[in-house]
């Protein structure tokens, strides 16, 4: 069975010693917020996801969730769980102090996501689509849709929905076919099928809130045509408590690959009452609000399943005597040498280590950039940070899936045989993993994001929001002795990067395919590049902490995180030589390709 | 009735202890630390007490360095309504009288009806504070408790002792120490976390109770215990019997 630790020393590393966390309280709204009230909070964390969510993870996965008579079970456990979470406070960490949230800085709040993706990703997404929802409702709802809903979403009593998919359109919701007809007294009849519908229905909370995008009579065709809408499972009486059940319900939960536990369901509108969310006919601007937010938390999600991955291989590769070691005998009591002793094992395990640190660093980047456009006094600063989350946010989701989901296999591999054995566990992790390079957009539709919306909005603003520090920190550190071996690596990726990015805007504007064809590799050349000035900042950091002296590297953490580092330059970073050669490859091969010969 | 509760910073049970090169303790930088885990039982119970209405008041207090604050604000996360800290040095070597004379001079002023602590620290494994603490107050102890019922000004204590359980009634004021079958200490809830921050926390040191620290033990050499040998198997009982008779000498 698959255990997990919470790697709080790296967190903090990430928090405090490469990010500026220490200064959060300077931001208007997070004067709480010292290290000395983040630190304890982690730690309860840690402990609510080692010690709660983590033993339900394989026992939701064998069992998963259940269907009877249009009641969804989950899996044992997984509503005591559910109470315990929301009883502590956990499910309002992001939410408004106003509406009886804890108000926790985006960074920490990434941290905490990870920690509960690493124990168990099925449980994590029962709150999260409350969050969605919650994020969604408070930018567009009206003061009494808050009033009504928010409070109780806030402390978990009812949790939320996303309801966007249908059986013919899923990517491209210009063709959702839900309508919704005005009843003449505010509120409309809903009527529809909706498909994927993560919680749509299930028993750990009294009600449940859909936001579902619908039609109205008469509405424009294609995605200006889309409006939101508020229906509840139970509809809500004036004083507060539930009233008729309405008209949705839950007609089957699919039979998936992976997160077993989370009920995926198919969601009935029949004539429900629902009320509209926002402006009519702009649904998808709401929408929006609340898919750069799950977005992000997706990107999460592979790096909890990363590190969870990392730790068990790690284990294994230690305990698991096989063989003995290509250079002599190590470990002579014992019949056979430990795995770890192998090369091949080792790079393995640092494969992993390295996409998996390297990513915690690009999340916290990004949490700290949305703590500033949230919070920064000046709008400027502000809007600067604004451009650079718009920027990096389909690279968190895609290549943090795609490097967890690379990381979560490598854990079957290095248990060999019995990775591929379900008691083992790590299997799950392959499975669970899966999804998040498939939902809240494809990553194949994130890299569309990045190179038809992100790269070429404000005339490249938002790229420059990139582009400059790392072209600072590149001129700041060239004549830096111990930093020369990360330093020229990183400047040749970097103007692999810059070279794409010109060939890509060139071409794209005269045949839109040849940026469609280029946008996968660009994303993961922009990823890596960004990795790797993350791994060089951390080296300068931990290099700093070594020069130091004293007993600061006692554990052995910073000469461990200098090594890492030089792991992802030697064996990782090269990989943008390629990238590049397939980018500038261009598109026409794939093009020429006729329909008929695939 | 108020409750003292004494809590200690120790290295957190899960870390694997290592010893320093030179022997002379063992590594505690960059090392995780936790509440002491039989102080937490304590406190939790204090809490519960405080929560059925047999309790006002439950006040927190450590001795240690200045980082000991983390400890009494878990305990304050968990209930505890205020806190004190004798700050010691980082250097300092704190032996369990000076501990108990420090907290026997706290309770003269506080003048709780219980004093309600860990039976031992992990780190130390003493098990000397409590029962000292008693002996300087003079107050009635009943240690290694694995219930605690009250009626009145009397505490019936339930001790786990050798022979099974020995249930015992203290008039307060008196001492208890935990044992690990008290309870289970709570998960504290994230707004009691932040609470914990603002709740009041005195900085103290020794003098000002008058306690001299200096140490009257002397450490002699700290040693990693000796690496198990491997086992050996045996074709029958009686060759089993006669390894057991001449190579283990316990027969």
């Amino acid at each position: 069975m698959p255990t997990y630790k919470a790697p709080l020393r790296d967190m903090r590393f990430v928090l405090y010693e490469l990010m500026n966390s220490e200064k959060l309280p300077e931001l208007p709204g997070y004067e709480e917020f010292t290290r000395d009230l983040v630190d304890p909070i982690l730690e309860e964390a840690a402990k609510m996801c080692e010690e709660v969510l983590q033993p339900l993870n394989r026992s939701g996965d064998e069992e998963g969730c259940r269907l009877e008579n249009g009641v969804v079970y989950t899996p044992k456990g997984f509503k005591e769980a559910y109470k315990q979470y929301c009883d502590g406070g956990w499910n309002s960490i992001a939410c408004d102090p106003e509406l009886g949230g804890q108000g926790m800085p985006k960074i920490v709040c990434t941290v905490i996501e990870e920690m509960m993706c690493s124990a168990n990703l099925s449980f994590g997404l029962y709150p999260g689509l409350t969050y969605g929802a919650y994020v969604a409702l408070k930018g567009f709802g009206t003061d009494h849709q808050k009033a009504t809903y928010l409070p109780n979403m806030v402390t978990g009593k009812w949790s939320g929905t996303m309801c966007l998919t249908e059986p013919h359109c899923g990517t491209d919701l210009g063709m959702l076919r839900t309508s919704a007809k005005p009843q003449g007294d505010g509120s409309y009849q809903i009527t529809g099928t909706k498909i994927f519908i993560s919680a749509g229905e299930h028993d750990l909370t009294e009600n449940i809130i859909h936001l579902v995008l619908a039609r109205l009579p008469g509405a424009p065709s294609g995605t200006k045509g889309i409006s939101l809408f508020l229906v509840p499972k139970f509809l809500v009486k004036d004083d507060g408590s539930l009233g008729a059940r309405n008209g949705v319900s839950c007609g089957s939960i699919e039979h998936k690959m992976g997160i077993k536990a989370s009920a995926t369901c198919v969601m009935n509108f029949d004539n429900a009452t629902g009320w509209l969310v926002g402006s009519a006919n702009k649904g998808m601007q709401a929408m929006f609000t609340m898919m750069n937010a799950e977005r992000i938390s997706v990107g999460m999600q592979g790096l909890g399943i990363g590190e969870v991955a990392y730790q068990n291989a790690t284990a294994y590769a230690k305990d698991r005597i096989q063989g003995r070691s290509l250079s002599g005998v190590k470990d002579p009591a014992k019949p056979a040498d430990p795995i770890i002793v192998h090369p091949d094992v080792r790079r393995m395990l640092l494969t992993q280590r390295a996409y998996v640190e390297g990513c915690r660093a690009l999340a916290a980047w990004a949490g700290e950039m949305l703590d500033i456009s949230g919070h920064h006094p000046d709008p400027k600063t502000r809007q600067e940070a604004d451009d650079f989350v718009a920027l990096v946010t389909p690279i968190v989701k895609a290549l943090i899936t795609d490097l967890g989901y690379e990381a979560a296999n490598i854990g079957i591999q290095v248990y060999g045989g019995h990775g591929y054995i379900r008691e083992w566990g790590m299997e799950q992790f392959v499975r669970d993993c899966r999804i998040a390079q498939i939902y809240e957009g494809t990553n194949g539709v994130q890299a569309l994001d990045l190179v038809g919306r992100k790269m070429p909005a404000n005339f490249g603003r938002n790229l420059r929001q990139f582009f400059h520090p790392v072209a600072d920190y590149i001129e700041g550190h060239q004549h830096n002795e111990q930093m020369v071996e990360f330093i020229g690596p990183l400047a040749k990726s970097f103007g692999r990067l810059q070279q794409a990015t010109g060939a890509i805007a060139q071409r794209g504007m005269a045949r839109p395919d040849e940026a469609g064809a280029a946008a996968t590799e660009y994303l993961r050349l922009f990823g890596l590049t960004a990795l790797a000035y993350l791994w060089a900042r951390m080296a300068e950091v931990a290099l700093a902490k070594i020069a130091a002296g004293g007993d600061a590297d006692s554990d052995g953490f910073y000469k461990h995180k200098v090594l890492t580092a030089r792991f992802y330059y030697e064996r990782i970073l090269p990989e943008t030589s390629s990238l590049l050669s397939k980018i500038m490859a261009g598109g026409k091969t794939m093009m020429a390709f006729e329909e008929a010969a695939f | 009735m108020k409750i003292l509760v004494p809590v200690k910073r120790v290295v957190d049970a899960y870390v694997k202890i290592r010893v320093k090169p030179d022997g002379s303790g063992l590594e505690l930088a960059n090392v995780k630390m936790s509440i002491n885990p039989f102080d937490e039982i304590a406190i939790e119970e204090a809490v519960r007490l405080k929560e059925k209405g047999l309790a006002t008041e439950v006040v927190v207090v450590s001795v240690g360095p200045a980082k000991s604050q983390e400890a009494l604000r878990s305990a304050m996360a968990i209930g505890g309504d205020r806190g004190i800290l004798v700050e010691t040095a980082e250097t300092d070597v704190i032996e369990p009288l000076a501990v108990a004379k420090i907290l026997k001079a706290i309770a003269d002023i506080e003048k709780p009806a219980l004093v309600l602590m860990g039976k031992q620290a992990i780190d130390d494994d003493c098990n000397q504070t409590g029962q000292m603490l008693a002996a300087l107050l003079g107050w009635p102890q009943g240690t290694f408790a694995s219930k605690i019922a009250i009626d009145g000004g009397v505490i019936h204590v339930t001790r786990e002792v050798d022979g099974g359980l020995e249930t015992v009634k203290l008039k307060t004021p008196a001492i208890v120490t935990t044992d690990l079958r008290l309870n289970e200490p709570r998960y504290p809830t994230l707004p009691n976390i932040m609470k914990a921050k603002k709740k009041p926390l005195e900085i103290k040191t020794a003098a000002d109770y008058g306690v001299n620290l200096a140490p009257r033990l002397k450490v002699l050499k700290t040693t990693e215990p000796p690496v198990r040998k491997a086992g050996i198997k045996v074709g029958s009982v009686a060759e089993l019997v006669a390894k057991l008779k001449t190579d283990a000498g316990v027969l």
